[in-house]
């Protein structure tokens, strides 16, 4: 147990000494690149910023990946369970995924003019949910037949096969693919707050340390942003062992 | 053949397949399966069904199982058309299909489950037990799937089959991804189950031995596509024993099964050195 948090504590540490021994060797402004110590004061002179937004970029994010996780897995479950669905949906999916998301900002924030929680929260959906319905659709097509047979042979209706059988199988599957969507959705809320002018969040926090020519700030809220996504990207591995535990065969 | 069948005639074959035709249909036209097949199985024995891979045996199971409906042809249960899935089948295959997220007394009260929904919990608990305790699996009842070899596994799958107490157990090839050794196990343990439980089976194997030591009766089904090529009935005791199977009757029944198969595969007139 000491050791499971020991390892990466060290690593991390290392990373920083690396990083802050890189800035001091090439001698670089802090303009160029911050380097670690210049963090601490940055997170100070703004904690309670860092507080607000930090929560504002968490809760619009874990929103958006929510309603990822319940539109990802009815696609996923459309396009798993009928061929023609999926022989309909695949390319306009795959099509939307591969439009870079940053070229819809301005597209949804004129549709949806000033409803700036609304932009965001659906830009991270928008960004999130494919590998979840790509990979719940995957997991129910590939169920092998004798699965449902045991069940349809005792005359059980498509949906108890669904509830017992199809849905639970299909679970690491949807974890793996939860995790990839957690940290996408980051990316999606940052995009908003970024982009929208007079935005709010990490992104708007990163905005003002550009204009204003603050870049340890910038460097700070990178920080801040990398530890929500790990604080979110375990949060999703608890569920994974709470839900889907049976399949890490390593650990039973 | 074509001449309607009254229940009177069907009653005592609890399983009776008349004239099945089937074909799927492919991308390159229709693929005939079945052509003239007929299986007549009393209630309470054991019919074991051999033929050449792919001749449509697998089909034979879905047709019993109500899974799918012949072209042509009927199938009866117990004095009644067969026209769906009902609750008094039960089903193993080569594959346990062990549900990796349920202990494997969880999987074996699953057919309960759809079965009898209203069961008390400790009945459906009670009545596992009693079979994961004949097949020799107490103490593996709070494992998961993976946590066991190939042969309890399929032990486990065995005793999902028949937790419901199905009329009819169908058996597609279930001892057939397994050693020599843990095979040989299986058949014992599927001896004593039917000793302690009555069903009516039917084993599709590819396994001579097997069909002659479990099976009442040997359907030997011809190439695809498949036939009722020839019947044998096995007279040899239902407390029967492995020694059985180097007795001269056992030989002789082996022998002409063998031949047979050789016919269907087409392979009759070449001799073996």
């Amino acid at each position: 147990m000491v050791r499971k948090i020991a390892t990466p504590v060290l690593a991390i540490l290392i990373f920083l000494v690396l990083w802050e021994l890189l800035v001091w060797a090439n001698d670089w402004p802090n303009y160029k690149m911050a380097s670690p110590s210049d963090l601490p004061p940055a997170f100070w002179k703004y904690k309670e910023l860092f507080f607000v937004m930090g929560w504002q970029t968490l809760w619009r994010t874990v929103v958006g990946l929510l309603l990822a996780v319940v539109v990802g897995t009815l696609i996923g479950m459309i396009i798993g369970f009928s061929k023609i669905a999926r022989d309909a949906l695949y390319p306009l999916l795959v099509g939307f995924n591969a439009i870079p998301k940053a070229t819809l900002v301005p597209v949804i924030s004129l549709i949806f003019i000033g409803q700036h929680d609304f932009n965001t929260i659906l830009m991270a959906f928008m960004i999130s949910f494919f590998p979840i319905a790509v990979s719940v659709g995957i997991g129910l097509s590939t169920l092998e037949p004798e699965y449902r047979d045991i069940l349809r042979a005792l005359g059980a209706s498509r949906f108890t096969i669904f509830r017992k059988i199809a849905l639970p199988k299909t679970l690491p599957e949807f974890f793996g693919a939860l995790k990839v969507s957690a940290t996408l959705a980051f990316i999606g809320t940052n995009l908003v707050e970024i982009v929208s002018p007079h935005g709010r969040g990490l992104g708007a926090l990163f905005k003002s340390g550009e204009t204003n020519g603050d870049y340890p700030l910038m460097f700070a809220v990178l920080i801040a942003l990398a530890v929500l996504g790990i604080l979110l990207y375990y949060a999703v591995i608890f569920l994974e062992r709470t839900f889907a535990g049976w399949a890490d065969r390593e650990g039973s | 053949m074509a001449a309607p069948i009254s229940k009177g005639q069907t009653i005592e074959n609890l399983i009776e397949i008349k004239g099945a035709r089937h074909a799927y249909q492919t991308a390159s036209g229709p693929l005939p399966v079945l052509d003239g097949l007929d299986v007549s199985v009393p209630s309470g024995t054991f019919a074991a069904v051999v033929g050449p891979s792919g001749c449509g045996k697998s089909t034979l199971t879905k047709l019993v199982a109500g899974l799918m409906k012949p072209d042509e042809g009927e199938v009866w249960l117990h004095g009644e058309r067969v026209t769906g899935p009902r609750k008094t089948v039960g089903m193993a295959f080569q594959n346990p299909v062990l549900l990796e997220w349920r202990t494997i007394l969880d999987n074996v009260i699953l057919p309960l489950e759809i079965v009898a929904p209203k069961m008390p919990k400790a009945d459906r608990i009670a009545r596992a037990m009693q079979l994961l305790e004949m097949v020799g699996l107490i103490g593996f009842e709070n494992k998961r799937p993976s946590e066991l070899s190939g042969g309890m596994r399929q032990r486990a799958s065995l005793c999902r089959s028949i937790v419901h107490k199905p009329e009819v157990l169908i058996l597609d090839e279930p001892f057939g991804a397994l050693d020599a050794f843990t095979r040989e196990d299986l058949w014992q343990t599927m001896r004593d189950l039917r000793a302690a439980e009555p069903f009516t089976a039917v084993l599709i194997t590819h396994d001579l031995r097997e069909s002659v030591f479990l099976g009442d009766q040997v359907i030997v089904l011809s190439g695809r596509p498949a036939r009722t090529q020839y019947v044998m009935d096995v007279d040899l005791p239902a407390d029967r024993t492995l020694d059985v199977l180097f007795t001269p009757l056992a030989a002789e029944m082996l022998h002409i099964l063998r031949d047979q198969i050789k016919i269907a595969q087409g392979r009759a007139e070449k001799v073996d050195a």
